[in-house]
């Protein structure tokens, strides 16, 4: 069996195995879309209106549902994978390594697209905020990059994590602070936070997605393309880092 | 004493059979200690070898090398005529690894499990012959999570075995499973040694590795204190048999010849053993005829491996 076989065959077994597992599920997918009803619903006073606040919230929670997709249950499932003895095992059949990181990132990216097509159509349907056509390009490929830079993050910080124990608390300290300052959970566009926000990926997926939705971005003219840059630069740091220190058994 | 007594004997059709792992002189350190400290094994294709030894003997980290997934820090190894260390998919094609814990994803069930890891090999066994094997053919649609520990164990023995290897590592097998369940793993593991498997386990159940093996060796502190099949490490040049009984109270002194012979008396528990067990046995027995004496519990056996193996590990400690 060919490579690209097995690793959708792998791709598909994680996504049954995902869910049915009641932890991964509600973090990765009902969390980022019950935060998108609540704040459209609850934010829309501060913000200046409801389509305001889906304006800016749409595309903010396609973010973290890439983040949380991605990087924290990617980060989080190959941990477990990883302390459970499951790498290890694999790791003495011929299933290539490559073939099995490759099905984790494939259902890693398929609920992403799932949870920004759900979202999409909840900001088109219920609030009428949609992409306009010539701009969608600019979202697909964003929310492709971000995936991928994303996923290669997620596979480098589980290298870091010790241990299954360790694993919650690592990879959301890792990821929270800046989702709290890259303008996604909260509006957040400018101030010494905004600028460091800056240095790191979720702000310029973020600046990406939102970008799509907003006709009269300045980031549409050329800045872009540069937030894509940083992006991609920063998912191929991730993935260098894992390629060379990425771990097929427990410690020990 | 024929090597039969101790169970199979592997079939060479006259001819000597090649080796499917050969090492020597294997050392493994972790910082500053060592747990393998020069060790020589031949394990003959075709045939169930077991390593046994006390924990943290090093079982784990020898069989570990040899399955690739750990480097050595010196000395020749060969699996399967391929240096483990640098073996690919083509090498891990060949062979079947029983870890010693864990593996399973939880949430996926028997068959899902058993049946994504054959696609991995080019010849799978059957699904069905494997779930029947392990008796886990009720539990097919059961989540691993919710399977007993046993059940678990035997469904990684199933996956270990899925791909027709031609080399198969089990780390202590049958931890957990119950005495039917037992049976049936090394009626099954016997089988696929029958029809061409090598087979090389870990086990710290004595009974077990002498029924079932037909070479061992005893690793004590990272040194091998004893190869050869059971009969020869079990006799290790002196073949002893223990006669054993119970005498009714009260009863007279054993006679001081039997003493000098090797009597143990514990209560009223007496062991003798012995390597002329016809003459003993007639001097015990005209003994209590003489004396009126009934020995209650006679039994009159071979010595067991696992008492062969506690003086092995004792006298390689002292």
């Amino acid at each position: 069996m060919t490579g690209l076989t097995l690793a959708l065959r792998r791709a598909r077994l994680e996504n049954r195995a995902f869910w049915r597992n009641p932890a991964a599920a509600f973090f990765t997918v009902v969390f980022p879309l019950v935060l998108l009803v609540i704040a459209t619903m609850a934010l829309a006073a501060p913000l200046g209106g409801s389509e305001q606040a889906a304006r800016f919230y749409t595309p903010s929670m396609m973010a973290f549902a890439v983040v949380t997709a991605c990087y924290t249950n990617l980060a989080m499932g190959v941990v477990l994978a990883r302390e459970a003895g499951i790498l290890k095992r694999l790791r003495g059949t011929p299933l290539p390594g490559g073939a099995y990181m490759a099905g984790r990132i494939g259902q890693a990216v398929f609920v992403a697209t799932l949870l920004a097509a759900v979202m999409a159509l909840y900001g088109a349907l219920v609030h009428g905020v949609a992409v306009p056509l010539e701009r969608l390009p600019m979202l697909l490929l964003g929310l492709a990059v971000g995936a991928a830079s994303f996923s290669a993050l997620g596979l480098a910080v589980s290298t870091i994590v010790p241990d299954a124990g360790a694993a919650p608390a690592l990879i959301n300290a890792t990821i929270l602070p800046l989702l709290l300052v890259s303008n996604v959970l909260v509006p957040l566009d400018q101030g010494m936070l905004a600028t460091v926000a800056a240095v790191f990926p979720v702000r310029h997926l973020a600046d990406i997605l939102a970008a799509a939705y907003d006709p009269a971005s300045p980031l549409a003219a050329g800045a872009g393309w540069r937030a894509m840059l940083v992006l991609a630069t920063w998912g191929a740091a991730g993935l260098v880092v894992a390629m060379k220190t990425f771990r097929w058994s427990p410690r020990g | 004493m024929p090597a039969r007594c101790y169970g199979p004997t592997v079939a060479t059709n006259g001819k000597h059979p090649g080796d499917a792992v050969r090492v020597r002189g294997l050392r493994k350190r972790y910082d500053r200690r060592e747990v393998l400290r020069g060790i020589d094994l031949s394990v003959p294709a075709g045939s169930i070898f077991a390593l046994l030894g006390p924990n943290g003997a090093g079982k784990t980290s020898a069989i570990e090398i040899l399955e690739g997934y750990r480097e050595r820090t010196a000395g020749e190894v060969e699996v399967l005529g391929e240096d483990p260390a640098l073996g690919g998919r083509a090498f891990r094609e060949r062979i079947g690894i029983m870890l010693q814990e864990g593996g399973l994803e939880p949430y996926l069930t028997v068959a899902e499990v058993l049946d994504a890891t054959r696609t991995y090999y080019r010849r799978p066994r059957p699904l069905d012959e494997l779930l029947a094997a392990v008796a886990l053919t009720e539990q097919a649609a059961t989540r691993v999570r919710r399977l007993s520990a046993g059940q678990r164990r035997r469904l990684e023995l199933a996956l270990a075995v899925c791909g027709s290897p031609e080399l198969l590592f089990l780390d202590e097998p049958t931890l957990g499973f119950d005495p039917v369940a037992r049976r049936a793993a090394w009626d099954w593991i016997r089988d696929l040694a029958a029809a061409g498997t090598t087979v090389l386990l870990t086990t710290n159940v004595m009974d077990e590795a002498q029924s079932v093996a037909h070479r061992l060796a005893v690793l004590v502190d990272g040194v091998v204190v004893a190869v050869g099949t059971p009969a020869e490490v079990v006799g290790q040049g002196v073949e002893l048999t223990v006669i054993r009984f119970c005498l009714a109270q009260p009863a007279p002194e054993l006679p001081r010849e039997l003493v000098r012979a090797g009597a143990l008396v514990a209560g009223d528990v007496v062991e003798i053993r012995t390597k002329e067990p016809t003459r003993t046995l007639r001097d015990v027995t005209g003994w209590a005829l003489g004396q009126g004496v009934e020995l209650r519990d006679l039994t009159v056996r071979a010595r067991s491996l696992e008492e062969a193996y506690m003086e092995l590990v004792e006298s390689a400690r002292a």
